[in-house]
This record gives structure tokens, C-alpha cells and sequence, in this order.
């Protein structure tokens, strides 16, 4: 119900902000959905990876189911595939007559800012790229340390030793923004905890976001040091985090989805929260924005606000300190705390 | 006698009609296969290769098909080099990467102006992967370390070598990508109109794929260090009792596959990308291993694999519309190697149980008067 209501709340306050806004350039005249042709393009792992791509995923589940898509095509990446593959993938639902077509991933940005501009009358959209501009592109990007400020706090409220840590997959500057906001949350809660951080592997390998067993260690680590509350933003690899706060008894903390819901059963009850990243939500939004007619070009931030990030629930682990976050939550939604992305 | 591995590695030649029959009959197993795949997972086979077949004949998909069939043969060749003298030199995925990590950091710097940026990048490329290869040589003929497994961890090495390199040295920040510096345009190798009806364009590397080719056909049929590099591989006591030296033929083989490894990563750095990212194609190098088998360590052969190998590859979004799962390619890819291996086994067999037929026949004749001779009368 609580995701059902953000949603609903997010739409109605993109498009309150999208009125707000001087138009720079729209982009799209209203659209009859039925024949709406959708493609979306998925970075590795695709539907199913419990995690950014399922975000996107139930986004697109939910246009079809509310605004009554009919014709929606998704396509997966290829571990080790080059720009040559991304391009040649958007080119590929372009040609077909997709439009708009959503890549999911900034992954696919050097492949967008190649392929837009050979398809002027198609729009684009592209998850968690600013990089990648044009006139038919849209960037979907969100606060992702508005969410880990609040999952911090969590962490500190909920931590006995003060010790935490934070399992990140690939040092890129995406998952930076995750480590920067945790970091916050933690020390607005509890100035003298201690954060221990490990990421797994340095771009430009990526691995790190497909590699469990590193990240269990890596946890492993963490525990056995004086840890109680480890948070994951390692995509694929979380679910070794979650093994080892399993073995430890511990914390820890999920991302992306709601996490106690789409793990392994087992190891759901040592889920804490999960930042949840709602991916869903701009897809959803970018679509019904396609379909009335008012989506434009160029980013829009999905933030605490707008319901872009927020934490979970499931469990009932966060009784006791509900409140507190809520109250945070409103205090950074009215700007009074500024978290920083860096 | 020849081995398993011998027939398999494409070292014994099939002669006549068998040569034909094999690839035929490796063809005909993997539709076959794959048809049965398809009908167990609800699809029509007819309407795969259908939309298969209209794919591959779409301008920009014969140019996409090219492309990156260009980088599969050359990493193909590089294996071979290898298999040839029965070396396994898994290491070319991490020889190629590094190879580009540092070429691309080089030409990112901009050293030189225009054309000598290009030969330098290419040069530098050319020289880390075969200094990368020689360490597992070394490692081989000093310590007796198996290429495999050293390779191996090279492979492993070189990930990390390159992480450190861009994060520290070679690292510009676009968005949220971490990649090299840009080659200047000055640098870049420019694409061929050769196919009409599409703005993409032919990498100018297919040029290069070509004579890397000519060259590796030479190399192995038409030199001295060719054969001996052929007949090592045969049999290695045969070689030293014939005066050629196993060690120095082991550390040279592995030099040149790993100055082959160099080049794969050429048309993406100086012809697509210009920088080495997140994006820049990995397992390239075992890419090269299936294709060298396919292709059975022939220049032609490998050229037909590494095309029907991008093609499949290519193919996957394209089989994606019509909603089957592009699992199904990986399924093709791997039912095809196997079916050309059993093929030629089953045609190699076929061949020696002929000869043993055809030999106890001739035998058979004289047998007739010697029972006749030891009869007693």
C-alpha cells in the first residue's frame, strides 16, 4: 500500500514541478497510449536481478497495468558487450518503431548520445545519466544520498558497538553518492561512529557488481571487526552481505527494492531496511508524462520529495525509531537538512 | 596415430570430400539442436531463422556483424598461434585488455600529433601484450608452471593493473563514467562507406584483420619458424632430437600470440570508443578460444567463425522482439563449437575405420595362399 501511495503521491508532484518549471523545450504532443509502442533497454542482468533492473521493470508494469500500454518490448545486455552492442540495441527498438524507449543504466550513455540524434521523432529516456543530453532525451536521476541519510541514521540509531560499514560494488561516483549520504546519516545521528568502507572492485572493472562471494568476505570482515549494521549498494554481490549478517546475526541493510521482500528467504529477517531507489517510479512517470503530453527533456531529480528514494519497513525492524527517521525524512524533504552528494 | 587433441585442434587436415562433409555435417547437427530447443520452449524454429536470416541481411547489421567480427578474428588468431604448438594461452582476454588500458592512456596524452599517435598507440598495445604473455613464457620454461593456469591469473592481474592505472593515472570523469582520455581526433582510424544504405560504417581495421591474417598464414606455412613451430606441437622430443629448441619455441610462441592479443583491442579504442571505460568489451580473449576451435586454427575458417560468432551475438536483440530469450544464442554458440568438434571426430573416425578396412582388405588378398602353404595337404 505504502509504495502504491508514494507512487501516486510522486506522480501528482512531478507534474505540480513540471508546471512550476519554465518549459525549455517540450519535447512531445499528447500521445494515444494504446498504440504507444515501449521499449525498454536493460543493463545486464535484466528482469529478474531483484534489484535496479526489477525497479524499472515493475515501473513498467504498472504503466501497462494503469495507463493501459499495450505494446512494450524489453531488451537485456550481454555481460562484456561493448558501446557497439548498446547503440546497436537502441537502434535496433528505434527502428522498430519504439518510442519513447527507456535505457536503463548509465551504461548506456556514450550509446544514447550516438543513436538520439539519429532518431530526432523518437523519445529517449535514460536512468541515472545526466551526461547524455538532446532535445528527444529525458534524464531520470535521483537522490540516492537523500535515501542512505536516512538508512544511516537508521544504522546508527540501531547499532549497540558504533561500529558500521558500507559494502559499495564498483567505486564509481554513482555508488560515491550512496557512501556520501550513509556517511551523513550516520554521523548527524551519532558523531563518534566509526563507518568502515570496502569497495569491491575500481572501475573500469566492474565485476564488483556481479561477485557475491567478495562482498560476503568483505561483510565477513566487517562483523567480525565490531560491526553491527553493514549497508550494501553492490547490486548483484548484496546477497553476499546478507549471508554474512546472516552468519554474524547482524544488520544489514538492502538497496534498490525493498530488499526483506525480494531476497532470499532465508536471510530476510537480518534485513534492517532497504534504500530503496524508485526506479519504478520514473519510469512510470516518465511514461504517463509521455502519454499526456507533458514530459520534457533533460534531467529531473527523483528525490525524497518527488518520492524517488525512501527507506522500507517490511519487517517491523524500525518500530522503534520510525519517528525519528520520519522526522528527518520531513526535515530534509523542507531543506533544513542538506545532504550532500559528495 | 593422431590424437584426440590433435583432431580436435585442426592438426591433422582431412582431405577430399570428407573436408566438406565435416562442416556440413556440423551445421546440420547445431540446426537441428537448436530446432529442438525452440519447439521445447514453445517458439517456432522456422520463424527464428527466419527473422535470423532477415536480421543478417540489413545494411547496418552486415556493417555491425563486420565490425565486431573483426576484433573476434584477431583474437581468434591470437589463440591459435598457440594451439598450434599445443599451448593454451588463455591469458589473451587479459593480454588485450591491458594491452588497451595502457594504449589508451598513452594516446589519451596525446604525445605525438595525428597518424603517429595512431602507430604509437597500436605499437604500445603490440608491445604490453606481448610482454604480458611472456611472463607466463617465463614462467613456463623456467619453473615449469602450466600457461593455463598462470594465464590464468594473469588474466586476473591485469584487471586490477588497469583499475589502478585509469583510477590513478589515465581517469577522466564524464557523468558517472570513469574512463581514459579521449584519443584526439586527430588519432582516429576513420570507418569505410562500404555498405550501402546505412550511415555506420566499416572500421577501417577490417584491413588489418585481413593482412594479420595473410601474415599468420605465412608465419605457420611459409617459415622456418613456422614449422618448427608446427612440428613442436606435434610432438615435442621429436623437435629437440631434431635440433630445435622446445624452451626458446615456447617463450617466442607465447610473444607473438600476446603481440597478436594487442591488436583485438584496436578497432575499439582507435575506431569506436576512443577511450577504455566501464564499456569497453571484455572476454574478448575467450571469444578467441571458441573461434579458433570452430575455425580449426585455419586463417579462412576462423574468419567464417569469427562472422557467424558476431552475427549470433549481434543477433540477440533482434531475436528479443519477437519475444524468444536471448539465452537461446549463448545455447547456438555453444551447440555449434561442440557439434564441429563431434563432427570432424565422427569424420576423422570414419576415415581411420575406412583405411583399417581398406588396409585388412589388401591384406586379406595374399592371406589366401599362405593358409594354403601352412595347410597341411
Amino acid at each position: 500500500m505504502r509504495s502504491i501511495a508514494a507512487l501516486v503521491a510522486g506522480v501528482l508532484m512531478a507534474s505540480a514541478a513540471g508546471c512550476g518549471t519554465t518549459a525549455a523545450h517540450t519535447a512531445h504532443a499528447s500521445v494515444d497510449v494504446s498504440s504507444m509502442k515501449v521499449g525498454l533497454a536493460y543493463d545486464i542482468g535484466g528482469r529478474g536481478d531483484q534489484s535496479f533492473n526489477d525497479a524499472a521493470a515493475a515501473g513498467l508494469d504498472d504503466a501497462k497495468r494503469n495507463l493501459g500500454l499495450r505494446q512494450v518490448k524489453e531488451l537485456e545486455a550481454t555481460p562484456g558487450e561493448g558501446d557497439q552492442q548498446k547503440a546497436d540495441r537502441l537502434r535496433v527498438l528505434a527502428d522498430a518503431g519504439y518510442s519513447p524507449i527507456i535505457a536503463v543504466g548509465y551504461a548506456y550513455s556514450d550509446a544514447m548520445k550516438k543513436v538520439a540524434p539519429d532518431f530526432p521523432h523518437t523519445s529517449f529516456a535514460i536512468v541515472d545519466d545526466d551526461a547524455a543530453r538532446g532535445r528527444n532525451v529525458t534524464n531520470l536521476l535521483f537522490a540516492e544520498e537523500q535515501g542512505s541519510f536516512l538508512v544511516g541514521a537508521s544504522a546508527a540509531l540501531k547499532s549497540r558497538t558504533g561500529r558500521v560499514g558500507f559494502v559499495g560494488g564498483v567505486q564509481s561516483p554513482l555508488i560515491e553518492k550512496f557512501q556520501a549520504g550513509f556517511t551523513q546519516g550516520v554521523k548527524y545521528v551519532n558523531p563518534r561512529a566509526s563507518i568502515e568502507v570496502k569497495y569491491l572492485t575500481q572501475p573500469p572493472d566492474i565485476t564488483g557488481f556481479d561477485d557475491p562471494a567478495k562482498a560476503r568476505t568483505a561483510a565477513q570482515g566487517m562483523y567480525d571487526a565490531g560491526a553491527d549494521v553493514v549497508y550494501q549498494a553492490a547490486g548483484g554481490s548484496g546477497a553476499g552481505v546478507f549471508e554474512a549478517a546472516k552468519d554474524h546475526e547482524a544488520w544489514a541493510i538492502g538497496v534498490d527494492s525493498d530488499q526483506a521482500l525480494t531476497a532470499d528467504p532465508e536471510v530476510r529477517p537480518n534485513i534492517l531496511t532497504s534504500m530503496m531507489k524508485k526506479v519504478n517510479v520514473a519510469v512510470y512517470d516518465y511514461l504517463a508524462g509521455i502519454a499526456d503530453g507533458t514530459m520534457r527533456a533533460g534531467p529531473t531529480v527523483y528525490d525524497l520529495r518527488l518520492g524517488g528514494v525512501d527507506y522500507s519497513t517490511t519487517g517491523g525492524h524500525l518500530r522503534d525509531i520510525d519517528s525519528r527517521l520520519e522526522e528527518l525524512k520531513q526535515q530534509i524533504i523542507v531543506g533544513k537538512i542538506r545532504v550532500a552528494s559528495h | 596415430m593422431s590424437s584426440f587433441l590433435d583432431r580436435m585442434l585442426g592438426r591433422v587436415k582431412l582431405g577430399g570430400w570428407l573436408a566438406v562433409a565435416a562442416p556440413l555435417l556440423a551445421v546440420v547437427f547445431a540446426a537441428v539442436i537448436t530446432s529442438v530447443i525452440l519447439l521445447a520452449t514453445g517458439k517456432a524454429p522456422l520463424e527464428a531463422f527466419n527473422a535470423l536470416a532477415q536480421y543478417g541481411a540489413q545494411p547496418r547489421t552486415m556493417v555491425t556483424i563486420i565490425n565486431t567480427g573483426t576484433e573476434y578474428y584477431i583474437s581468434a588468431l591470437a589463440v591459435a598461434i598457440g594451439f598450434r604448438m599445443n599451448l593454451f594461452n588463455i591469458g589473451v582476454d587479459g593480454q588485450y585488455r591491458l594491452a588497451a588500458v595502457v594504449a589508451a592512456g598513452v594516446g589519451g596524452a596525446a604525445l605525438v600529433p595525428g597518424v603517429l599517435n595512431i602507430v604509437l598507440v597500436i605499437v604500445v598495445a603490440v608491445i604490453v601484450g606481448a610482454l604480458w604473455a611472456a611472463i607466463a613464457g617465463l614462467l613456463r620454461v623456467t619453473r615449469g608452471v602450466s600457461e593455463v593456469i598462470s594465464t590464468i591469473m594473469l588474466n586476473s592481474i591485469a584487471t586490477g593493473i588497469g583499475s589502478w592505472l585509469v583510477k590513478n593515472y589515465f581517469g577522466v570523469l564524464t557523468g558517472n563514467e570513469l574512463a581514459t582520455k579521449e584519443i584526439p581526433a586527430d588519432a582516429h582510424v576513420p570507418g569505410m562507406a562500404l555498405i550501402p544504405g546505412t550511415q555506420l560504417q566499416v572500421s577501417g581495421f577490417v584491413v588489418l584483420a585481413i593482412v594479420l591474417g595473410v601474415a599468420y598464414y605465412v608465419l605457420l606455412n611459409r617459415t622456418r619458424f613456422g614449422f618448427e613451430l608446427r612440428a613442436t606441437g606435434k610432438s615435442e622430443s621429436a623437435a629437440l632430437s631434431s635440433g630445435i629448441s622446445p624452451k626458446k619455441m615456447i617463450l617466442t610462441t607465447m610473444i607473438i600470440s600476446g603481440a597478436m592479443a594487442g591488436f583485438i583491442g584496436m578497432p575499439e579504442l582507435l575506431g569506436s570508443s576512443y577511450k577504455y571505460g566501464t564499456n569497453f568489451p571484455t572476454g574478448l580473449g575467450f571469444t578467441g578460444i571458441a573461434i579458433a576451435l570452430l575455425g580449426r586454427n585455419t586463417p579462412v575458417g576462423m574468419a567464417i567463425g569469427a562472422l557467424l560468432w558476431s552475427f549470433l551475438d549481434n543477433s540477440s536483440d533482434t531475436l528479443q522482439l519477437l519475444d524468444i530469450s536471448k539465452e537461446i544464442v549463448a545455447i547456438m554458440q555453444g551447440v555449434i563449437v561442440l557439434s564441429v568438434i563431434i563432427a570432424y571426430e565422427l569424420v576423422h573416425r570414419y576415415r581411420i575405420v575406412a583405411e583399417q578396412r581398406r588396409v585388412s582388405r589388401e591384406l586379406a588378398a595374399p592371406k589366401g595362399p599362405q593358409q594354403v602353404e601352412g595347410a597341411p595337404a
